[in-house]
């Protein structure tokens, strides 16, 4: 009966809904595409083309044009005269319209090439709740973004992240929270007075592994984002630390300084089992797979100073991978396993780093100066980062190109740690 | 999803009616026993919680009073300054068998988190190695890391960094 009961606690906990992140945009675009998303006929309790057009600009490969600049504002295509667009120098057009009410949406949407004066594409979806219509306004970016890029949309993912808010008496509340890539829908997912770090997303999206002291030592915790069903998977003497899911979603890598110091450990979700990964006196951690999951890329001072090493998953002996600047620290790999985005000092500062794995070409994308936790969106497009901004914790967005960048706030204390999901099942 | 929703409409309301059982309270983390003993700060604030054996540790003008060890950016070797303050805890701890000390590490905020974890640990260890050092027993010594995450200090300059690289004798 208690576990009933524990589990429909964390039912309506799972509801809880978080304070948001403001989204400002920093750094604009230049040579992004000009594109209109006319307002939605019908009445929506969402702005659709609001949310739409707002998740193509932080791309930074499109410029949507203000709602106030349009001439005429059709909803479909029979109404649209590409004349009105091209006096705009517009290159894209989207135009759509919401009918039903709640229970029952209907949304349809149609993209056009202005120039040449054809469609595009042309898409129907139903919506039930107005949490359904934001999701629905993701996934109509999403379709855009391919469409018009070739590129897969990472608009329709989400981010996790760690928020803390210190109270008076100079203990931190600390929480794990979810929200959309957008910032919008944040929920917490689990709160401690204790320290909470190092989210992971399983590959599924399903689950976060994350480090939690609430028992008064690190111990690795696995917990559905859906049901908020939570397990202790890791709790050994020392550091159980930095948990990364492998690409098959059935084993963490992990740090474990049962053995005396903190090494490489693979550790199988479905039966406990532990196998050892690194054997070395140094300080080993922040473990990331490879895409392939072959290999794990991990922080190690065993060379005097952190800096970045590889291993086979299996085991073997590491290779160096970073050999720029003094400290290069929590790396981890774009999806398509060319770029490992990684912390790494500058001087004085810490920023964020991207290192090509096949050119070995190193460059810096972040300002300092405590820049860390670097995690690249799905599609590869942008990275996302913790830094500090007027003695806050903040997150930065920033385009892989380095155009765009912009910064997710709370209204009150930081937040930091954050982890971009893998994409949803299609 | 309407069905959905509505079951969870109908979880939250449950869980609202049960909000005040055990269960909830063990799972937020938010109850457990508060013994901090995070050493708010240098001089013998690792007291708060912790298990007094009273006499020397009692004695403010006693070495023993000073319970936080400061470290150099990225280092774990124990600072000259700090070796007389472990030599008298390990004096004492090596004639007090039965009393134990548990000893805290911690990094400043800079680089990674992780690595910060693990090189509190390394702090904490090289504190508890060089008290058996001094005679005491190994089981006497418990280490806990803390990494970044409990700062002395919550300000981002060098000032607070030095605050906040350290280990904390708590007893």
């Amino acid at each position: 009966m208690k576990r009933i009961i524990l589990l429909l606690v964390l039912w309506g906990w799972h509801l809880m809904a978080a304070a948001g992140l403001t989204i400002e945009i920093t750094e604009g675009a230049q040579g992004a595409l000009p594109i209109a998303v006319v307002p939605f006929g019908g009445s929506s309790p969402e702005d659709i083309a609001g949310i739409v057009a707002n998740d193509l600009k932080r791309s930074g490969r499109f410029r949507p044009l203000p709602v106030a600049d349009m001439l005429v504002k059709p909803h479909q295509g029979a109404e649209v005269d590409f004349r009105d667009w091209r006096a705009l120098k517009q290159e894209s057009l989207a135009v759509g319209q919401v009918s039903g009410g709640p229970g029952n949406y209907q949304l349809r949407v149609e993209l056009f090439d202005v120039f040449r004066g054809q469609g595009l594409g042309a898409w129907q979806f139903t919506a039930a709740s107005q949490r359904d219509l934001r999701a629905t306004a993701h996934h109509i970016a999403d379709l855009i973004y391919e469409a018009l890029t070739g590129e897969r949309g990472a608009f329709g993912t989400r981010i996790a992240y760690i928020t803390g808010l210190r109270s008076a008496d100079g203990k931190e509340r600390v929480a794990v929270q979810v929200a959309d890539a957008d910032g919008g829908h944040p929920q917490t997912i689990f709160s401690s007075t204790e320290p909470v770090l190092s989210i992971s997303w399983s590959p599924d999206g399903r689950r976060l592994a994350y480090v939690s002291f609430e028992n008064r030592k690190p111990a690795i915790f696995v917990q559905d984002v859906y049901s908020g069903a939570r397990e202790k998977v890791a709790d050994f003497p020392g550091i159980n630390g930095a948990p990364a899911w492998s690409p098959d979603g059935r084993e963490l890598a992990v740090t474990l300084s049962k053995d005396g110091n903190p090494d490489i450990f693979v550790l199988d979700v479905a039966t406990r089992n532990v196998r050892a990964v690194t054997r070395h006196p140094a300080i080993d951690t922040e473990p990331s797979w490879s895409p392939d999951g072959r290999s794990i890329v991990f922080t190690s001072d065993r060379g005097g100073q952190p800096q970045i090493y590889k291993v086979s998953a299996a085991g073997g002996e590491p290779q160096r991978v970073t050999f720029e600047g003094k400290y290069n620290a929590k790396a981890s790999y774009s999806r398509d396993g060319k770029y490992l985005a990684m912390v790494t000092r500058d001087g004085g500062d810490f920023r964020i780093g991207v290192l090509d794995t096949a050119s070995k070409a190193f460059r810096t994308v972040s300002d300092g100066p405590l820049d860390e936790s670097p995690s690249f969106a799905p599609n590869g497009s942008m990275i996302i980062y913790a830094a500090r901004s007027q003695g806050r914790g903040v997150l930065y967005a920033v385009s892989a190109d380095g155009r765009t960048r912009q910064r997710l706030t709370l209204d009150a204390g930081d937040v930091r740690e954050p982890v971009w999901s893998p994409f949803p099942n299609r | 999803m309407l069905n959905r929703t509505f079951a969870l409409a109908a979880f939250a309301a449950l869980a609202l009616a049960l909000g005040g059982c055990s269960s909830m309270q063990k799972t937020d983390g938010t109850e457990a026993p508060v013994t901090d003993a995070t050493g708010a700060g240098a001089g013998g604030a690792g007291a708060r919680g912790g298990r007094w054996s009273g006499g020397a540790l009692d004695d403010p003008s006693s070495p023993l009073a000073n319970r936080v060890l400061y470290f150099e950016y990225d280092s774990a070797e124990l600072r000259p300054d700090s070796r007389d303050t472990v030599r008298a805890h390990g004096g004492y701890l090596a004639g007090n068998r039965g009393t134990n000390v548990t000893v805290e590490g911690h990094a400043d905020e800079r680089g990674s988190r992780e690595y910060n974890l693990a090189l509190g640990e390394r702090r904490a260890q090289a504190v508890k190695r060089y008290l058996e050092a001094e005679g005491v027993s190994g089981g006497q010594v418990s280490i806990i890391s803390y990494g970044e995450e409990r700062p002395a200090d919550p300000g981002h300059d060098e000032s607070a960094w030095a605050q906040n690289r350290r280990a904390v004798l708590v007893y």
